[in-house]
């Protein structure tokens, strides 16, 4: 447009109208098919066929009962974390802190334990835990949002800082002789007794039916409550939302003080139900992987359900290659950034259409004065 | 002992100016590129193979120097370049982008790295002579001064390009018709558009640059703090200090000099400074406990000039324009 000169342009880029649900799909799963295609070049230049290496991970995410209970534990934080963080993506309210409230969760939990070990009943000291870790995460992800209700502090990277502050306070108790082990001096937080572990369904610790318990009330309360519609009003136009009469700064301090209480029950559930005991790599990563979740699955229950599985599939999977082939289990990573980067960039030829000059051979000088088109 | 002080806390925040210089020049066209972290494993990752594969060549001292700087900053670039194709051209959301590469290059950094390692079996580890070329330089005559000597000349040279880098950043950025221009780009694209700048071509330029810097910062990591060797998880949160020590610089690159090394002073605090009856490691918490301090205080007192880019995290859509 602005380009006097008349020049032959590389790609013309066109916003589809309308795109049909089997249309979208195929590109994904084109996408999808690169991503694989890709991770395989990489493979092979590494000297691995990369289909033994793909059955090598199938194998260490679903070979043996153990290893499908091992994934589906992998699942659990990633699902409430993820839903969580749904809860304030829905109002565009970038929670990045997932990480820090997971870490905060798990700290109130085993305060609670060390604090009342057996002296009460264990279903009361269990609901004592969960709670202490919904409230503190709730409390310490509401801090970034009343800020940012009061004064637009940037929350991305507030809550960036929290995770940092919660992970340097998980250092501090390791060092703590009072959280310590008495028998050793290593700077570890000690485990948890048996008392306060989670009983366990079908070989898996009770958090999945909670994870699953989340979701469907995530979905009731996103598409059938007040609130719900408050928190998508607010996410589709803060100026719509305002002239609603919708009190803005309420219910983002209130929706993220339940975004942060569903990450801190996550990691209730890491240290009373995974891991029986706490430490830095608590979250492990979790509340960043699952912003990427959230994000792939559109805030949507059911495929927040599938991409924390697809991913806790890789990740376990990624742990049997080095045990087998001696490959550093980072490749997991690797993997997931290389998938989650196609998945996210096909969206664009979902949205737009995109026509190559050197395919058509037109002049793209010539369709130039049409408001909706995008030279490039 | 202040002098030793002084002088580790320069030597721990000269990693930091090298990245915050490069997101201050990635922030400014508008664009928040979070994967500053993956970045510094790419770039660490890259120039240390950089450094072993010129050793095995046959290089010796800067020759090696060189090629791993190379590594380090072209390896910045490509990864930048990916973000840049991500987020410009393909629109998808900054946040998310800049996390996949985090996520991604912390993979990349200890993926390769822990290969290489057990190539050589065990660890991998540069040549004495390759470390001895970014331990502390030494000028006859200056570096011998007492104090003075120690405190401005007896650094390894990458501190003096971090500096270098800081100071033209400032120039071009505040001084220069480009630098105007890229701060318009950051400012509304919309408007730079209509008056001609094209808004892709900067925020493309800007992100290349911005991680070629965070690759250094990564190599500085590698090559300097760790002397060569590979350290599993060695970038530890630099990267996301950095993304901090912007909005404490308020996105000034003369500034980010003072601020990084008032952090690289935080960071090692620890081992100089002993409170008794206080749990050393809240030392440690410190540099985020300050940026969130700081963090909301700008955002309270918004001061005219110095203040975020209106369209930071922005993708730019031409045709809503």
């Amino acid at each position: 447009m602005e380009n006097k000169k008349e020049k032959q342009r590389f790609a013309r880029i066109i916003k589809r109208p309308y795109i049909s649900d089997a249309h979208s799909l195929i590109i994904r799963v084109i996408a999808f098919v690169f991503s694989f295609i890709v991770v395989s070049i990489l493979l092979l230049c590494m000297h691995f066929n990369p289909f033994n290496v793909f059955a090598v991970m199938l194998k260490g995410a679903f070979g043996k009962e153990f290893l499908i209970r091992e994934t589906v534990k992998g699942t659990i934080p990633l699902v409430i974390t993820a839903t969580g963080l749904s809860l304030a993506f829905r109002m565009k309210f970038w929670n990045i802190g997932g990480e820090g409230q997971i870490l905060i969760g798990g700290i109130a939990a085993t305060a609670v334990s060390f604090i009342f070990g057996r002296s009460i009943p264990q279903w009361v000291l269990l609901s004592l835990m969960a709670a202490a870790s919904i409230i503190m995460a709730g409390l310490y992800g509401m801090i970034p949002a009343v800020f940012k209700a009061k004064f637009k502090t940037n929350e991305t990277l507030l809550t960036l800082m929290f995770n940092y502050i919660a992970t340097q306070l998980i250092v501090m108790l390791q060092n703590t002789r009072s959280w310590q082990d008495a028998a050793n001096n290593f700077p570890k937080v000690r485990m948890l007794d048996f008392y306060s572990r989670l009983p366990r369904v079908f070989g898996v610790h009770i958090g999945w039916i909670i994870a699953l318990v989340m979701l469907v009330l995530y979905y009731f309360y996103i598409q059938k409550t007040k609130h719900g519609y408050e928190i998508k009003v607010i996410g589709d136009s803060m100026e719509t939302a305002r002239y609603a009469g919708i009190n803005a700064s309420k219910v983002m301090i209130r929706t993220m003080f339940l975004s942060a209480a569903l990450c801190g029950l996550a990691g209730f559930l890491q240290v009373a139900g995974a891991d029986g005991t706490l430490s830095e790599s608590t979250a492990g990563g979790v509340g960043f992987t699952a912003i990427m979740v959230a994000w792939m699955a559109d805030m949507k229950p059911v495929r927040i359900l599938i991409m924390s599985a697809f991913i806790a599939i890789l990740n376990r999977g990624a742990g049997n290659l080095q045990t087998v082939y001696l490959i550093p289990s980072s490749f997991a990573n690797i993997m997931i950034g290389i998938i989650l980067l196609f998945m996210l960039g096909c969206e664009f030829f979902i949205k737009y259409k995109v026509s190559f000059s050197f395919m058509s051979g037109r002049k793209s000088s010539a369709i130039n004065d049409k408001g909706g088109r995008y030279d490039y | 002992m202040i002098i030793n002080f002084l002088i580790a806390a320069v030597l721990a925040g000269a990693p930091l100016v090298l990245a915050t210089v490069g997101e201050i020049i990635t922030e400014k066209s508008g664009n928040i590129n979070l994967g500053v972290e993956g970045t510094m494993y790419i770039g660490a990752v890259a120039s240390l193979a950089g450094a072993v594969a010129a050793e095995k060549l046959g290089l010796s001292g800067f020759g090696v120097a060189a090629v791993s700087f190379i590594a380090g900053a072209l390896s910045g670039m490509i990864t930048s370049a990916l973000f840049g194709f991500m987020t410009i051209s393909l629109r998808v959301n900054q946040n998310v982008v800049g996390l996949i590469i985090t996520i991604m290059g912390t993979g990349i950094g200890n993926f390769f790295g822990e290969l290489m390692g057990q190539g050589a079996g065990g660890y991998i580890s540069v040549t004495d002579e390759t470390k001895a070329v970014f331990s502390g330089i030494h000028i006859p005559g200056l570096s011998s001064v007492p104090v003075i000597g120690e405190l401005l000349f007896s650094y390894n040279g990458m501190v003096y390009f971090s500096l270098a880098a800081a100071l033209a950043a400032f120039f071009i950025i505040k001084k220069t018709k480009i630098g105007l221009k890229l701060t318009a780009v950051g400012e509304n694209p919309y408007a730079a558009d209509a008056a001609g700048v094209s808004v892709t071509k900067y925020r493309y330029i800007a992100s290349v640059i911005g991680g070629a810097l965070c690759g250094l910062a990564g190599m500085y990591m590698c090559m300097v703090t760790n002397s060569g060797v590979w350290v599993h998880g060695c970038i530890s949160g630099y990267g996301w200090l950095a993304v901090a020590l912007v909005i404490f610089s308020a996105w000034n690159p003369l500034k980010s000099i003072f601020c990084s090394i008032i952090f690289g002073a935080l960071m090692i605090m620890r081992l100089y400074i002993a409170i008794p009856g206080l749990n050393p490691f809240i030392y440690d918490m410190c540099p985020y406990i300050v940026t969130s301090i700081v963090i909301i205080i700008t955002s309270i007192r918004k001061t005219g000039k110095d203040h975020i880019p209106e369209s930071l995290g922005e993708n730019y859509y031409r045709e809503e324009r």
